[in-house]
């Protein structure tokens, strides 16, 4: 099992690669074009800023390719702001268009409660969702951000409140998202990972 | 379905090794940082601090290095600090392994390095470290370890840090660190609603009760001990029972 990890710069992509390492995969980080042209998986991890992101997926001519490989049904799978990217735009970087692979825009969360929304929260199941197989319906996962995605999109699996309602899971066809990060959060995150490796097989 | 409240154990290490002391004199060996990731990790620590208290002194290499083992045994996020002050020294402790770094001293000295770390890695990453001490009837800033004074209030300096871009801020109260008569809470409290930021509250925990406390009256968000989890005062299955049955949200592992 080969998977794919998009190595835009700012993402803290070692510790995405280590538990996928752990559970046998073999892990290749790239920002070459060519390679995500023909990645038979794909993972985008994100921490930071969705403006540095986007701007290094431009930089790095990754924008075409990726797209292209989502469209033919590469298995993909979107961490944190590696889901933010999967939509038509992000508040936080209005200027660069999102991927626009989903039509919602992700917004900053509400002002009332604490931001960035950061630690444990546990999941709403919308509907049933493949990376969530064998994960228990209680399972907390770690959060770390202040934007969302949306949360009642035909893509939406599983929604997290924190102030509002918003797309914690998400899955169409063979385009997974999430917005904690599995890579942090426990043994539940780890299953997550796992799932996602057994999908794209 | 609410945000839980959060225990983190820290491991204040000279570089390689866990030492624990006083305010920083006496200090005496606690423990290896490895094996410590490894049993925090797997008893349902929400996050890991790993402290550089010798800073000052030459052994960032081993700093590193002990970052890098320590992440390898966890599942879990880690936050790494003590002596950052530059950006370069951020991402090698980043590069490391840590996702999220403090700063304290440097900061206050040279505040935009705050909004320098909030640019490059995100405000999530970046947890501003206060160590407040109580003059009269306010709160003043200490640094150099609590030794040092500064012209800062705390609820100014943490209000001032966030606009800067700091995500999180570590609030230690330098009275009740290392007394293990609780915390302080009316200075969490104050700190806790003059940021719209989550606050870690650290210095005094002992008692079970004490973390409610702080949870309750004290409003922090996250809560954080050392010796008393490097000693098995506290087993941290066994506090986050006793919040979850005082009604405090709490992760409890699968």
């Amino acid at each position: 099992m080969i998977v794919t990890l998009i190595d835009y710069g700012a993402g803290n992509v070692t510790s995405v690669a280590r538990p996928l390492r752990r559970l046998g995969a073999e892990v290749r980080l790239t920002n070459q074009p060519q390679e995500i042209a023909s990645a038979t998986s794909l993972i985008l991890p994100g921490v930071g800023h969705c403006a540095a992101l986007l701007h290094s997926l431009d930089a790095h001519s990754l924008r075409e390719p990726l797209l292209a490989a989502i469209a033919r049904g590469t298995p993909f799978l979107g961490i944190c702001l590696g889901l933010q990217a999967l939509y038509r735009r992000c508040e936080e970087a209005p200027a660069i268009p999102g991927l626009g692979v989903f039509p919602g825009e992700v917004n900053l969360l509400p002002h009332h409660v604490k931001l960035p929304h950061m630690g444990w929260n546990q999941l709403r199941s919308i509907r049933t969702t493949r990376l969530l197989d064998g994960i228990s319906p209680d399972a907390s996962f770690y959060f770390a951000h202040s934007y969302a995605a949306p949360a009642g999109g035909a893509e939406t699996a599983a929604t997290c409140t924190h102030g509002d309602e918003f797309t914690a899971v998400l899955e169409c066809n063979r385009i997974f998202g999430v917005q904690f990060h599995p890579e942090k959060s426990g043994a539940p995150g780890a299953k997550l990972l796992e799932n996602f490796l057994r999908l794209a097989a | 379905m609410t945000l839980a409240r959060r225990i983190l154990p820290c491991l204040d290490t000279d570089g390689a090794r866990v030492v624990k002391g006083v305010h920083f004199e006496g200090l005496r060996d606690a423990g290896d940082p490895i094996e410590l990731a490894a049993r925090y990790n797997a008893e349902g620590a929400d996050e890991l601090v790993v402290l550089d208290i010798a800073a000052a002194r030459d052994n960032r290499p081993t700093f590193l290095e002990t970052i890098r083992r320590v992440a390898e045994q966890l599942s879990i996020p880690l936050t790494a600090g003590g002596g950052i002050r530059s950006l370069e020294d951020a991402r090698s402790v980043v590069r490391a392994g840590a996702d999220k770094v403090t700063v304290n001293t440097a900061a206050v000295e040279h505040p935009e390095l705050i909004t320098e770390l909030s640019r490059e890695f995100g405000a999530q990453a970046v947890v501003l470290a206060i160590d407040a001490k109580r003059e009269n009837d306010c709160w003043q800033v200490r640094v150099r370890g609590g030794r040092a004074t500064t012209t800062w209030n705390a609820q100014d300096w943490a209000r001032r840090g966030v606009e800067l871009g700091a995500g999180e801020i570590l609030l230690t109260s330098v009275d009740r660190d290392g007394t293990q008569s609780g915390f302080d809470l009316p200075l969490t409290a104050a700190i806790s609603r003059s940021v719209s930021v989550p606050v870690i509250a650290s210095g005094g925990a002992k008692l079970p009760q004490h973390f409610l406390e702080v949870f309750t009256e004290g409003s922090a968000d996250a809560a954080l001990a050392a010796s008393i989890f490097h000693d098995k005062v506290q087993s941290i299955r066994a506090l986050k029972s006793f919040l979850q049955s005082q009604g405090v949200s709490v992760r409890l592992p699968c």
